[in-house]
């Protein structure tokens, strides 16, 4: 059971403007699917406004981590966890707490991008907020210029707002979708493998979005690519066979890992 | 990037109200709504049952081996109904089973590609057809047709077996067969296409690969792997040939008598509740058409839940992954 | 093998070519002869008169179908209101909820259920509402037509609703949005399209139906006034008029005849068309 070496949690800091508190502290994270066992007692802690990132080899769990800390693993019919997440202080499985709150709170953008394709890209970016109750025109139109530019996509789409979604081309769906998940105004974004279905030109402007975002956001990026992560992460776990082996700052696992299989698979040995 | 608006994230999409209450009210709607079938198979069952209650009670076993009804006498046998009721059926089994296995064959194999899917709609369309109007064109084009020209040829040169061997009045067990074929063909070609669409290309390779000609592939790699879900199809369109009322009424003759010869008027279970539900004037003679409800219910039932059974057992092997 | 058994094989596979293209060819001429008939004794029929008269009494040439299209159109739309909403959501319970066995058997009830024969439904109503009514109603004839729409309904819808992708499930409960929520304005509202196509297509089978409104709805020669009164309807009409001696009936058989099928055709060949669409959308 590996166990982190640095950023010990400090008691839980709910003011989110203090640069190192710890957005979300997680504690003995097992998760199981029916008889397999998935997640083994994984404790690490987040650093708020600032950008995590998850990799290891196919299989070792890094998705399932990522889902549970939106509760979105339950979706899954024989999903079951232990051990404890706390958002900002808040405990995100008590019995009390619905996931629906949770994941309001903790957004999340997928590999594959998916903006509902009956909608316009303005009506994309506010489905959020509206299908939540939000009636208020003006601050619908203020968020979705709000939620665009933060994604890097207004000027490309201001004029075109009422164009089906759709018409957008794969890069410019997934800042879309990142929008989409900012504009009902998450503390936590999590990217599941965000650019892995993208060319190389579309990758690099989401990379450079992930690094403006960082400064209001706390990001946990699940990635295959491990120069993605060495770009853009400031802290980087390394997971593997569902077990957490080593997580430190991210320079720290790229030029000195403290495990040898943390080594073997940064340095491409296996993977 | 140009410049971003600072925006302190605080969580000010608060709980539009709790969703626990929404959620629960439409898993629960949406479950008494699906629950509805249950309640409906009761409901017939009931109803049919409830029905014939008092013919039941009266002759009990012995009316599906009675010959007589007679509504005058309050004698009530349904064999001749179930009779006409497995003849025409299985007349338009035989007619209608080679020829739409034949066409599904086509369609899937060895039609040109231009041609496949134009032809398809048209049968599919075919099904869509209402029975009672296929009936109207029955009565007047295809009964005197049969009269005038295909029952006197059979009979000159079958006229030997006494199938063909009677008096021709036009309606009769054979046009009712015939048109319940004409029914059928579409949902069994239909279904015999699905069937065959879903043989994995990987059989027919190897065939090819073999040396085969067109027809060879056919007949080795594809309709021998399909062989199950084909005869599910055909099930299925049996279901289809024992419910069938409209059209085989105005073409059967309605007749109740159990003869030899196919050019003699018929009647079937079907069609007996059609023509004579709304003049039953007595408790008794209005329970013996439930009973008759109940048979065919229960003989359509069966017939049909075997085709599903062999039908949805049939995608097992083909389409499951490699592991 | 000799080249003379590989001219018996080659020869055999182009005879049996004939033979299936001759089967598809006998398969496809009985809907081209009704339409043939249907034109050729009807279409003179089809006038005005048609469209807008009662049926004169009986022995008298002349009067229309115009209280049993009016009919139709009502049973239909009591058919509707039955069996849409029970129909949708219990297809949407099938696609979002429920577990395999419960499904399961859920699945078979419908299919046993979209094999009962139509006169069967016919009987089922009629000691169902007829009896206890003391009356032939068109509340009756519209039941029947709903209650076998159910069935179908269900299963398309869950069909349509299969086939939007969980990726946008998963993306709209990531927002934090309620399941219930994301069901019918996200999930259900992709799908509209195909969900609309199968009402229309249970709507089209239901239309032509004959056997279960002979002792539900019973039919009737004048305008419809009550829904506890009985009603005409089209299929009604035309069997009616079909085993009865009159020509004059008869000839008006045949256009009631021709303006159902157009009616459930154009249904059949208009929703094909909208899906055609879709096909080339999702790409």
């Amino acid at each position: 059971m590996a166990d982190n070496t640095t950023t010990r949690p400090t008691a839980a800091a709910p003011s989110p403007s203090a640069a190192n508190a710890m957005a979300l502290n997680v504690r003995n994270l097992s998760v199981f699917f029916g008889e397999n066992h998935v997640l083994k007692s994984v404790s690490l802690n987040i650093a708020a406004r600032a950008v995590t990132a998850i990799i290891g080899p196919s299989g070792c769990g890094k998705s399932t981590f990522l889902r549970a800390l939106n509760r979105m693993h339950e979706l899954v019919p024989e999903a079951r966890m232990t051990g404890d997440i706390r958002l900002f202080g808040d405990d995100i499985y008590a019995p009390s707490v619905e996931s629906v709150l949770v994941r309001r709170r903790v957004g999340m953008v997928f590999q594959k991008s998916n903006p509902f394709p009956t909608m316009s890209i303005a009506e994309n970016v506010t489905v959020g907020l509206r299908l939540n109750g939000a009636r208020d025109r003006k601050l619908l139109a203020e968020r979705t210029e709000q939620s665009l530019r933060m994604a890097a996509l207004w000027d490309e789409v201001k004029d075109r707002l009422h164009a089906p979604a759709i018409s957008l081309s794969g890069g410019q769906q997934q800042r879309l979708c990142i929008a989409r998940a900012l504009a009902v105004q998450p503390e936590v974004l999590l990217m599941d493998e965000p650019a892995s279905a993208l060319d190389p030109l579309a990758t690099a402007k989401i990379e450079d979005l992930i690094l403006e975002l960082k400064k209001d956001y706390t990001i946990v990026i699940v990635t295959h690519n491990m120069q993605q992560a060495a770009r853009i992460s400031d802290f980087t776990a390394f997971f593997y066979l569902g077990e957490l082996v080593e997580f430190d700052v991210t320079t720290k696992i790229f030029t000195s890992p403290a495990k040898k299989q943390t080594e073997d698979y940064v340095t491409g040995r296996f993977g | 990037m140009n410049g971003l608006p600072a925006m302190q994230p605080t969580a000010t999409v608060r709980a539009h109200g709790s969703s626990r209450f929404g959620d629960r009210a439409f898993k629960w709607l949406t479950l008494l709504m699906a629950l509805s079938v249950f309640a409906l198979i009761v409901l017939i069952g009931y109803e049919l049952a409830d029905g014939s209650r008092l013919a039941l009670h009266k002759f009990g076993w012995h009316f599906l081996a009675g010959t007589d009804w007679d509504p005058v006498n309050e004698v009530f046998g349904a064999l001749p109904f179930i009779f006409g009721t497995i003849v025409s059926s299985a007349i338009g089994l035989i007619i209608a089973v080679p020829i739409s296995i034949a066409t599904a064959v086509y369609l899937t194999e060895l039609a040109p590609l231009w041609l496949r899917q134009p032809l398809t709609m048209f049968i599919e369309l075919l099904a869509a057809v209402p029975s009672v109007i296929l009936g109207l064109w029955g009565i007047f084009v295809m009964v005197p047709w049969l009269r005038e020209y295909l029952f006197p040829c059979l009979q000159k040169t079958f006229g030997f077996l006494p199938l063909f061997n009677g008096p021709i009045y036009g309606v009769s067990i054979l046009a009712g067969g015939i048109i319940i074929a004409i029914m059928i063909v579409p949902i069994i070609t239909s279904v015999s296409r699905e069937i065959l669409r879903s043989v994995p290309g990987l059989q027919r390779e190897a065939a090819y690969a073999l040396g085969a000609t067109r027809w060879e592939v056919t007949r080795i790699a594809v309709l021998s792997y399909a062989k199950k879900g084909l005869f599910g199809a055909v099930i299925l369109g049996l279901g289809r040939a024992l419910g069938e009322t409209m059209a085989v009424t105005m073409v059967i003759g309605n007749t109740p008598q159990i003869v030899k010869s196919l050019f003699a008027p018929g009647y079937t279970l079907a069609s007996v509740i059609a023509n004579e539900f709304t003049e039953a004037t007595t408790d008794m003679y209005l329970s013996a058409l439930f009973e008759i409800g109940l048979v065919l219910l229960g003989v359509t039932v069966l017939v049909n839940a075997l085709a599903q059974l062999l039908l949805k057992t049939f995608a097992g092997p083909g389409v499951k992954p490699q592991q | 093998m000799t080249a003379a058994n590989h001219h018996w094989r080659n020869f055999k596979s182009r005879l049996m070519q004939v033979v299936t293209f001759l089967c598809a060819i006998l398969v496809v001429t009985p809907l081209v002869l009704v339409f043939y008939h249907l034109v050729k004794e009807g279409f003179s029929s089809i006038n005005w008169a048609f469209f807008t008269q009662l049926p004169k009494p009986v022995g008298e040439t002349g009067g229309g179908m115009a209280n049993a299209i009016v009919g139709t159109f009502i049973l239909l739309g009591q058919a509707a209101v039955l069996g849409v909403p029970i129909g949708v959501l219990g297809g949407v319970f099938l696609s979002e909820y429920g577990g395999t066995k419960l499904n399961w058997a859920i699945r078979f009830a419908a299919d046993i259920l979209n094999g009962v024969p139509s006169i069967t439904w016919g009987i089922v109503v009629y000691a169902l509402m007829v009896v206890p009514m003391h009356t032939f109603s068109a509340l009756a004839g519209g039941v029947v037509l709903g209650m076998m729409m159910i069935p179908l309904v269900m299963r398309t819808t869950e069909e349509v609703l299969q086939l939007v992708p969980g990726g946008y499930r998963e993306a709209a409960l990531a927002l934090g949005i309620a399941k219930w929520r994301t069901i019918v304005q996200i999930v259900m509202r992709t799908a509209l399209k195909g969900i609309v196509t199968g009402v229309l297509l249970a709507l089209a089978r239901v239309a032509g139906e004959t056997a279960p409104l002979l002792f539900t709805a019973l039919g009737n020669r004048f305008w419809p006034h009550s829904l506890t009164e009985p009603i005409a309807a089209m299929p009604l009409q035309i069997f009616a008029y079909a085993i009865g001696p009159y020509n004059d009936q008869h000839r008006q058989a045949w256009a009631g005849a021709l303006v159902l099928l157009l009616l459930v055709l154009s249904i059949n060949i208009g929703v094909r068309f909208l899906t055609r669409d879709r096909f080339q959308r999702n790409v």
